[in-house]
């Protein structure tokens, strides 16, 4: 599904990636971890071509993406923090995105679920950061698209949401797409992930199932097994 | 990159600042035309004020609209979507409505005064024409600065120093070569040095077509001996194209290798 070989970026001095190589197979949910700062964010955006690197190879589908823009079709992306245009309505971004992307009428129920209704005639400067978030997964999932990839989709959204959330990436998944997600929140990695990623300081530390980190870090429970990563490298 | 084009345009056109600016050109051609009752010299003032205004408020727009819309076009890179659209659709949406304004503004009350009756209706368009101009070159020339500096108080600092820079500090140092170097013949410098400048070229156009040798000035006069009249003005409308597309490469090429 997405392939990447021996990514590299550098910001100024401040080497990012440092050597990803990650293969991500079709279906299933991957969560990428790591601490503040390890290119979480970096990796996602070098996917959808955002970041460029400065070297390594990506692949998406099957086909090198650089110099390409066809293959997001193929990608729904939540960004981390909802920054939308302020002047514009619920409305309109939608319709907007609608008509940039594509037509599709899954947007109407993702409202519904979202309880957005009582929104769609504010500007988006005016709305509060959770239901920017909500609006952000109506924009994402309203498309039905491969891969999908989530970053943070948890900030702000209030416990029915997150309920909703997680029904929501089910659903997704059970269809057969291939989700990838970051996330600070291990509760919410722990229920949702079939594998986990690791970074650390711009290169794979770890990649395999929640089990199996367990057993490589001798710890009873998820997030100690993080934090005993953690505290093993930076001590 | 018409849908986004389509956005940015719309965008602006809700936007106060463009009423403002259109208001302002309005309210400058009534004027203009009920103090001066002279449709020529309504031409002739109409040229100092877009000569000045129209590249500072499109270097100020363009940097103003590139910073505003960073959210948007954020949300559009994730979008398939390829980044020369994204980017060129922007740029042509605040200089067309600009464009828009300018060309509106001044356009309304020298229809209603009569401008088809007259013989200043050439001079007329040409004076819009080049204000076009001067808008799609200097919002370009934004975009190129705000592209190239992320902090935003850099970003507009840079882009006032060139406008500054352009539409005064350039004739200054012009004028002092001249002064300077006047024992040696002068007349390929100063064609250069004209070429160079969008607004010294926009003014030496007008002149040249207006025919008023008074005005034309040393530069004026040479680019009038050296290419003529007509000529002249071909000459310079094609540096002005040129003007506007090489900032637009740099626009693509630019975005082609940025980090959002």
């Amino acid at each position: 599904m997405v392939s990447i070989q021996n990514l590299y970026k550098k910001f100024g001095k401040n080497q990012v990636l440092g050597g990803v190589d990650l293969n991500i197979d079709k279906g299933g949910i991957i969560a990428v971890l790591g601490p503040n700062g390890s290119g979480k964010t970096t990796l996602i955006k070098s996917i959808l071509g955002m970041v460029i690197p400065n070297k390594g190879d990506i692949s998406v589908m099957g086909k090198n993406i650089k110099h390409s823009s066809d293959y997001r079709y193929q990608i729904d992306y939540l960004p981390q923090i909802a920054n939308f245009p302020s002047n514009l309505k619920v409305r309109e971004l939608i319709k907007m995105i609608k008509d940039l992307r594509g037509h599709t009428t899954e947007d109407l129920q993702l409202i519904e679920a979202f309880k957005l209704i009582p929104f769609l005639d504010k500007k988006l400067g005016n709305l509060s950061g959770g239901t920017k978030q909500k609006v952000n997964l109506v924009l994402t999932f309203m498309f039905d698209s491969p891969l999908i990839i989530l970053d943070e989709p948890t900030t702000g959204l209030d416990p029915i949401s997150l309920i909703q959330l997680k029904q929501l990436i089910q659903t997704e998944k059970n269809k057969g797409k291939t989700i990838l997600i970051t996330s600070h929140i291990m509760s919410f990695v722990e229920e949702v992930s079939d594998e986990i990623v690791f970074l650390l300081e711009g290169k794979i530390y770890f990649k395999g199932t929640i089990p199996e980190l367990k057993t490589k870090t001798n710890q009873p429970d998820f997030e100690h097994a993080i934090a005993s990563i953690l505290t093993n490298n930076h001590a | 990159m018409l849908k986004i084009l389509k956005y940015s345009f719309f965008d602006l056109m809700r936007s106060r600042w463009s009423y403002v600016y259109f208001a302002f050109y309005l309210l400058l051609g009534i004027v203009l035309l009920f103090l001066n009752n002279d449709l020529s010299k309504a031409v002739i003032t109409l040229m100092n004020v877009i000569i000045v205004l129209v590249p500072l408020i499109g270097t100020i727009f363009g940097v103003m609209y590139y910073y505003n819309s960073k959210e948007f076009t954020e949300l559009l890179l994730a979008q398939p979507l390829r980044r020369s659209s994204i980017f060129l659709g922007q740029y042509l949406g605040v200089a067309l409505s600009l464009s828009m304004s300018l060309i509106l503004g001044l356009g309304l009350p020298f229809v209603f005064y009569g401008l088809f009756k007259s013989n200043a209706i050439w001079d007329f368009s040409l004076l819009l024409i080049t204000g076009t101009f001067l808008t799609l070159i200097f919002t370009a020339l934004a975009f190129n600065i705000a592209l190239s500096n992320e902090n935003k108080i850099k970003g507009f600092g840079y882009a006032i120093l060139l406008w500054l820079f352009l539409a005064i500090i350039y004739d200054g140092i012009f004028l002092m070569t001249l002064i300077l170097f006047e024992d040696y013949p002068l007349d390929k410098l100063s064609l250069v040095g004209t070429m160079l400048n969008p607004i010294d070229l926009s003014r030496t156009l007008i002149l040249l077509k207006l025919d008023i040798s008074a005005l034309l000035g040393y530069t004026g006069a040479v680019f009038k001996q050296f290419f003529g009249t007509s000529f002249g003005i071909i000459v310079s409308l094609i540096t002005l194209v040129v003007w506007v597309i090489l900032p637009v490469l740099r626009i693509l090429s630019k975005s082609k290798r940025k980090d959002f």
